[in-house]
């Protein structure tokens, strides 16, 4: 056999993480989603970060330094199904998640880039409807979306829409927020019910829909967490996204390597989330959120950055959900009859049960 | 078998020659089959599996022996046993 | 949400805990039945609170874990037609089949869909009259009537392209080869409260007098299962072996009239084999002859033969309570929810699963 007959094969140099292909589950931002990052983006991608590894801090959004000013930055893609949920669409989805993102490592978000992928097919109107609605939220976030990029896909390959968004905010002096920043003592801080987003979506996804009253709880955040950053030492925060609040107070559990329990009875959920959860089986806790943020505060000022919380439209029902403690990082949850047991990452999605 | 929910009967109408039903369960409300429920009433609760009621909540009975247990439970714990994490393996 | 919240209420669970420690003189083990049953009481740590001489074990109540390799593996075969969707209830998409899992078949390009109730599976028959829509028919007696009414609607409304794969199982064989087996250890029953709202409970009062064993119909919530427990105590405290309902609420004697009904309208019993335990003489449903045309067995025929099962699982012993999941030399280890060996470490209701994610340590069997 000459050269030009012997087979050619590919072998991938970058050491996989196990598994062929990747499932949905990667995306639900559990345990795998958590392995994908560890072993794969992270190790061969942090190279390339000249700032000892920035990437490797996985937080909400990176902090760089550029000429003396502290800028965040940040990226989330969105491709939530369906669409169009009860209170929000994609499209304002997409603008507060990654306003979101800058606020939590307290920056001022100020600039987005938003790429739309759109599936050939898509009605114009649905689309019109959505830019609307990215406008509409810029405005409310007091961002400016000041480049983008539109690409289309053949029809089946999109679900419709896809959008990812960037953006750039500025971190004021002084103000230090990062996920590596909890201490034992601290108390653990909830910004707002849990479960809410998650349970709408579901209400109309086919196979499972049901009515109820509840929407999503999307919002920008910026303004809670400048209150609650004026009000006192916030040392991380984090918002509840996919996977829950469970999820959340791993990963910061992980990344300041410390322990932290949580009590049942006290984190806040709306009475139709939790029946909406009872129904299909699942926990509130493992559901995502749009709208709500995860405080770790110092001991002396968690009364007024609970009351600061409070005292915003976002934050009304801010509640004290737990506390830091030292020992390897775990999360426990304290339930109604008072045993302690670990809260720990799920593998993927939770899925409805019949049993 | 057997994640059951029990909801409350909202209304009562027919589709495609089926009792169908919708439930409410604490603010989330569903449509249900009624088929084995066939007497069931708007303002009784029902246990739903799987979009079916399975049965009719007995609310006499339900309420007689909760308030047994209510006059157990007023009755006892005055010394509550602490958390017993690490009691058992 | 009524008749729900009130049954987790800590002060009357406290002096439950209390009685059944009064109550308990000696050592007496216990079964409860329903995977559901196992979830509340691995969750809130009801078995850890309870006194050391009331011991647990887990009963084999678990549809999912249950459902036969191969019907797994025809589950799977059917996802990946291109003439075919598969429609299942959310808990069976990761156990784990000959080779993959549903999941997995998805990824695959398999057309695979959750729904919450048969019904759901019916209107997408409705919706896609190119494709045969085959419903995976898991559960115990709670969802047969569900499943006959979908598959009854079937036929008479004309939706020729809705089938059945059908893997029902019954509680009362399971239960009696549990008795019957070499070393069994279980004195008495907390019943499956679902089951029992559909079936009554009368055919467990031949085994309750049969093989001397109180039988206990209980529900599904703390409080429910801490008053099934304290009264299949004092049963065995006196030397009783009766069927009693805790479960008052929502289970009356003789059952559900009309849900039975439509069940032996649609269904007939057959032998079936039990995941992980082997064939159970009568403990399983497949469709009568009147509704064949609905059955995705006839349909779609099994092609290959399925893979045995990993021999470290012993899935086998924990569905019939002879080892704890603890126990087993895998658990958490070669053996987690990321990569299960066997299916009790799948569905959140297996006990595996339930112990594992409740952060249970691996110990040493009791000898």
């Amino acid at each position: 056999m000459n050269a030009g007959e012997r087979e050619f094969q590919m072998v991938c140099p970058v050491p996989l993480p196990p598994g062929e292909t990747i499932l949905l589950g990667h995306g639900s931002g559990g345990k795998l989603t958590a392995q994908l990052i560890r072993e794969l983006f992270v190790p061969v991608l942090s190279g390339s970060d000249g700032d000892a590894s920035q990437l490797s801090r996985l937080g909400d959004a990176a902090v760089v330094e550029v000429n003396g000013v502290r800028l965040a930055f940040s990226t989330d893609s969105f491709v939530v199904q369906p669409a169009f949920f009860p209170g929000s669409n994609i499209g304002e989805l997409a603008i507060n998640g990654t306003v979101n993102d800058l606020a939590m490592m307290g920056a001022k978000p100020l600039y987005l880039s938003a790429a739309l992928i759109l599936e050939e097919g898509l009605p114009m109107a649905t689309l019109g409807i959505v830019t609307a609605s990215m406008a509409e939220a810029c405005k409310l976030a007091g961002v400016a979306l000041v480049t983008g990029d539109t690409k289309v896909v053949e029809r089946g390959s999109a679900d419709g829409l896809f959008i990812t968004t960037s953006g750039i905010g500025v971190v004021p002096e002084g103000v230090e927020v990062g996920p590596a920043r909890a201490r034992p003592g601290d108390v653990v801080l909830v910004s707002a019910p849990v479960g809410s987003h998650g349970v709408a979506v579901m209400s109309r996804r086919a196979g499972i829909e049901f009515e109820s009253e509840l929407v999503s709880d999307t919002a920008p955040l910026t303004g809670l967490v400048e209150a609650m950053l004026a009000a006192g030492d916030v040392r991380c925060l984090r918002d509840a996204t996919r996977g829950g609040l469970a999820s959340v107070l791993n990963e910061l559990a992980e990344a300041s390597r410390v322990s932290i329990t949580a009590v049942e009875s006290d984190v806040p959920v709306l009475p139709a989330v939790r029946a909406a959860c009872e129904m299909l089986g699942l926990d509130p806790l493992y559901v995502a959120n749009e709208g709500v943020c995860v405080a770790i505060v110092s001991p002396e000022d968690a009364d007024n950055v609970l009351a600061a919380a409070r005292a915003n439209p976002l934050g009304a029902n801010a509640a004290t959900i737990g506390t830091v403690g030292d020992g390897s990082p775990k999360v426990s949850l304290k339930t109604g009859l008072g045993v302690t047991r670990p809260l720990l990452l799920l593998t993927g999605d939770q899925l409805p049960r019949i049993c | 078998m057997c994640l059951g929910v029990p909801g409350k009967v909202i209304e009562v109408f027919e589709e495609e020659g089926l009792r169908m039903g919708t439930a409410d369960f604490g603010g989330i409300k569903r449509k249900v089959c009624l088929e084995y429920a066939p007497e069931v009433e708007v303002g009784r609760f029902v246990v739903i599996h799987v979009g079916f009621a399975i049965s009719i909540v007995d609310e006499e009975e339900a309420a007689r022996s909760y308030a047994l247990l209510e006059e157990m439970g007023n009755l006892e714990g005055i010394d509550l046993p602490q958390d017993p994490e690490g009691v058992r393996g | 949400m009524k008749f729900l919240d009130e049954y987790r209420d800590e002060r009357i669970a406290r002096a439950l805990l209390e009685d059944i420690a009064r109550a308990a003189t000696r050592p007496w083990v216990l079964m409860e039945v329903c995977g559901g049953q196992t979830h509340t009481l691995i969750r809130q740590g009801i078995d850890q609170l309870l006194p050391s001489n009331v011991e647990l074990v887990h009963g084999p109540g678990c549809p999912v874990c249950v459902t036969p390799l191969a019907l797994i593996d025809d589950a799977i075969a059917t996802a990946k037609r291109p003439d075919a969707i598969l429609c299942s209830f959310g808990d069976m998409l990761r156990v784990p089949g000959s080779e993959e899992d549903l999941f997995m078949a998805r990824a695959a390009g398999g057309d695979v869909r959750v729904v919450y109730s048969p019904l759901d599976a019916l209107e997408i028959a409705r919706r896609n009259p190119d494709k045969t829509i085959v419903f995976f028919a898991v559960g115990f007696e709670t969802t047969a009537p569900a499943n006959a009414m979908a598959v009854r609607q079937a036929k008479q409304l004309g939706i020729a392209n809705f089938a059945l794969l059908v893997a029902h199982v019954l509680v009362p064989p399971a239960i009696m080869a549990i008795l019957v087996s070499p070393g069994n250890r279980v004195q008495g029953f907390l019943a499956p409260g679902h089951v029992c709202a559909v079936q009554g409970w009368r055919e467990y009062e031949p085994i309750a007098r049969g093989f001397g064993v109180p039988l206990v119909v209980t529900g599904f919530e703390p409080i429910d299962l801490l008053e099934g427990i304290l009264m299949a105590v004092k049963q065995l405290e006196e030397g009783r072996a009766e069927v009693q309902n805790q479960y008052v609420r929502a289970v009356q004697r003789d059952g559900n009239a009309p849900a039975q009904a439509v069940v032996a309208e649609v269904f007939e019993t057959c032998d079936r084999a039990w995941r992980g335990i082997g064939v159970i003489e009568k403990s399983g449903l497949r469709l009568r002859e009147a509704y064949r045309a609905h059955d995705a067995e006839l349909l779609f025929p099994r092609e290959g033969v399925p893979a045995s099962e990993s021999e470290i699982c012993i899935a086998g012993l924990v569905l019939r309570g002879r080892a704890k999941p603890s126990e087993c030399p895998a658990y958490g280890t070669l053996c987690t929810p990321e990569k299960p060996l066997g299916a009790p470490m799948v569905s959140s209701e297996g006990a595996c699963a339930a112990y594992f994610l409740a952060g249970r340590e691996r110990v040493e069997a009791a000898t």
